[in-house]
């Protein structure tokens, strides 16, 4: 059915007396509205261009940018670096650029960082799934109307700043901090453990900082679960942890490789938590581009570091957005 | 079938590993004593070295004004940006845009940081425009990564909703704007706001993408928290801390008093409609 014929509504028609079909006088919304629509504009096409274009231009194109700068040609003559090469040194910017790049294969540190950052995360990733699984399982089988509030109990601490939370972790962690004194007060240790400023620090901000991120979609998962499904399993016998084992934890691997997922990435790129909680000696690859970036003010290399952290997370990521577009697929179908 | 209890008691652990760092915060903020280990006696002191602060509070209003565009800039594109994932269907380069706005929930922020400060400096160079960096840069760059989290909340509330009343608007004639703003609008009002206030805390609380887009002269709260206690622990910090805490606490629970009040006249209008 067409929209209202602006005719219609108008009282009496040009035409309309001399019995020739009504003419819609031409208003300046209509006139406006069919040049936008000559060109393809619809009110639909209007809405996706806003965000569309934000994105292209604010994340897609930096990216570019990021990759141009990071793998830079003599060529470069072009005006958007030429700042730049003046950040680097003079004439000699291509063989810094290069080497910059270069360095990365080269220097032990940057290997060092990029492989002890994939372990922190990966180890830090599996202290969250060992502590959330069990928190989300609770949550989904709790009576349907206590789920809510202890829900809201699982976010509220991201509400709250994470910078703080970090820095509540150094006054616990420090040599005579709370901890150490607990332990101490207990008789356990004799002598404070050295564990703010090391690797174990960082590991325990991580999983901390990150914890909610796994709990989320592990909970989205095993709530949606049907749960006639491990009753059948009881009534032919099968023990809680084999159904569990059988039934449970292979449907709620969605959730597994989301919430994984959600807390493995940004945690390879960390900067914060080994920055305030991890020794000099703590190598992670988002603070050496930190470093490369504010302290040594070379940013090609920083943009060099960036790029071969992306190439690494490509992967991930990709993994990422499928499990993330299945949602959103359900919309568009 | 005989429930293990065992979920719960973790469920009670894990509660405690998140709550207990902000608990001893907010405690040790009252200590009158600097080591923030030992308790000495109650004291309101670091409350008033905090407010004596000016450097802390005009960096603390200037994320919060940073904050408030951003929240408002990013609900705006972030709800276009769900309803084209949840209600357009299949329309052209829909991968690549479902693509570019689930990224950012996940990408490491030095990279996020470092490609918009050198797609500004670019921008400059070519076009002149912005001018610097500052707010503005800020501003930018953080409805940039905060969209996204508002199109996830967005775009979860438009799929589960139910379709039906856009369907009868749209059959009674109603243009798609109009049944936008009649009826799908008030129904995801509740999910807009909880995207504000979602953009809202992540602006005032990031460090790293401000710290690449800041320029001098925009020195955010997180920017002078993050190098205070770099050199280690300050009391003052545990102040900060539990005002934030006692803001969020109070809006949860009027958020869900007000939650709970209108779920009380839904239940009431059902069962008055089932009477009929």
């Amino acid at each position: 059915m067409p929209a209202q014929d602006p005719s219609q509504s108008s009282p009496v028609p040009a035409g309309a007396a001399a019995g020739l079909p009504p003419v819609a006088p031409r208003t300046l919304k209509d006139r406006v509205l069919g040049v936008t629509r000559r060109l393809g504009l619809t009110g639909r096409g209007g809405v996706i261009l806003g965000p569309y274009a934000w994105l292209v231009l604010f994340f897609f194109i930096p990216f570019l940018i990021v990759l141009k700068i990071s793998v830079a040609e003599p060529a470069v003559g072009i005006p958007p670096f030429t700042k730049l090469v003046e950040w680097v040194d003079g004439g000699l910017d291509l063989h810094i650029r290069f080497s910059g790049f270069q360095a990365l294969f080269d220097d032990d540190l940057y290997l060092l960082a990029y492989l002890n950052s994939l372990k922190i995360a990966f180890v830090s990733t599996l202290c969250c799934l060992v502590i959330g699984y069990p928190m989300a399982y609770a949550i989904a089988t709790a009576p349907e109307k206590r789920r809510g509030p202890l829900l809201m109990l699982i976010i509220l601490p991201f509400w709250t700043s994470f910078l703080i939370r970090v820095y509540a972790w150094m006054s616990i962690l420090k040599d005579e901090g709370l901890l150490n004194n607990l332990l101490m007060g207990l008789g356990l240790i004799h002598e404070p453990l050295k564990i703010l400023y090391s690797d174990l620090a960082v590991y325990i901000g991580i999983t901390y900082s990150y914890l909610p991120f796994m709990i989320l979609p592990l909970y989205a998962t095993l709530e949606k679960m049907d749960h006639t499904l491990l009753e059948a399993a009881a009534d032919l016998g099968a023990r809680p942890w084999k159904s569990f084992l059988t039934i449970t934890l292979p449907l709620s691997l969605p959730g597994i490789v989301a919430g994984s997922l959600l807390v493995f990435i940004p945690a390879v790129g960390e900067f914060v938590i080994p920055s305030l909680l991890g020794g000099s000696d703590t190598l992670m690859i988002g603070r050496e581009l930190w470093n490369l970036f504010f302290n040594s003010r070379d940013w090609p290399s920083a943009s060099a570091v960036a790029i071969a952290l992306l190439a690494f997370l490509v992967g991930p990521i990709m993994i990422f957005q499928h499990f993330q577009g299945r949602d959103q697929d359900k919309g568009a179908a | 079938m005989r429930k293990s209890r065992l979920p719960m008691v973790l469920l009670g652990v894990g509660l405690a590993f998140l709550y207990l760092p902000i608990v001893l915060l907010v405690v040790y903020s009252f200590n009158d004593n600097r080591s923030l280990t030992v308790w000495t006696g109650f004291s309101l002191r670091w409350y008033h070295e905090l407010l004596a602060d000016s450097q802390m509070l005009e960096a603390a209003w200037l994320s919060l004004r940073i904050a408030f565009a951003t929240a408002c800039g990013a609900v705006v594109l972030g709800t276009l940006a769900g309803l084209m994932l949840a209600r357009f269907g299949a329309f052209r380069g829909r991968a690549l845009f479902a693509g570019m706005i689930s990224a950012p929930l996940v990408m490491p922020e030095v990279i996020m940081g470092l490609a918009l400060l050198l797609l500004f400096v670019s921008a400059e160079q070519l076009v002149g425009w912005p001018a610097g960096r500052g707010v503005l840069t800020i501003i930018l760059a953080h409805i940039t990564f905060t969209m996204s989290f508002v199109a996830v909340v967005i775009q979860s509330r438009l799929v589960s909703m139910d379709v039906s009343l856009e369907e009868a608007a749209m059959d009674l004639g109603a243009r798609p704007a109009k049944v936008f703003f009649v009826i799908t609008l008030p129904i995801i009002a509740p999910a807009i706001v909880s995207g504000w206030l979602l953009a809202f805390t992540l602006s005032l609380d990031d460090l790293v993408i401000t710290s690449f887009v800041s320029g001098p002269g925009s020195t955010t709260l997180p920017m002078i928290v993050f190098s205070s206690i770099r050199l280690g622990l300050k009391p003052e910090i545990n102040a900060l801390a539990t005002i934030v805490v006692a803001v969020v606490a109070t809006g949860i629970a009027l958020a869900g008093f007000l939650e709970a009040r209108r779920a009380r006249i839904r239940e009431r209008e059902e069962s008055q409609a089932g009477r009929v």
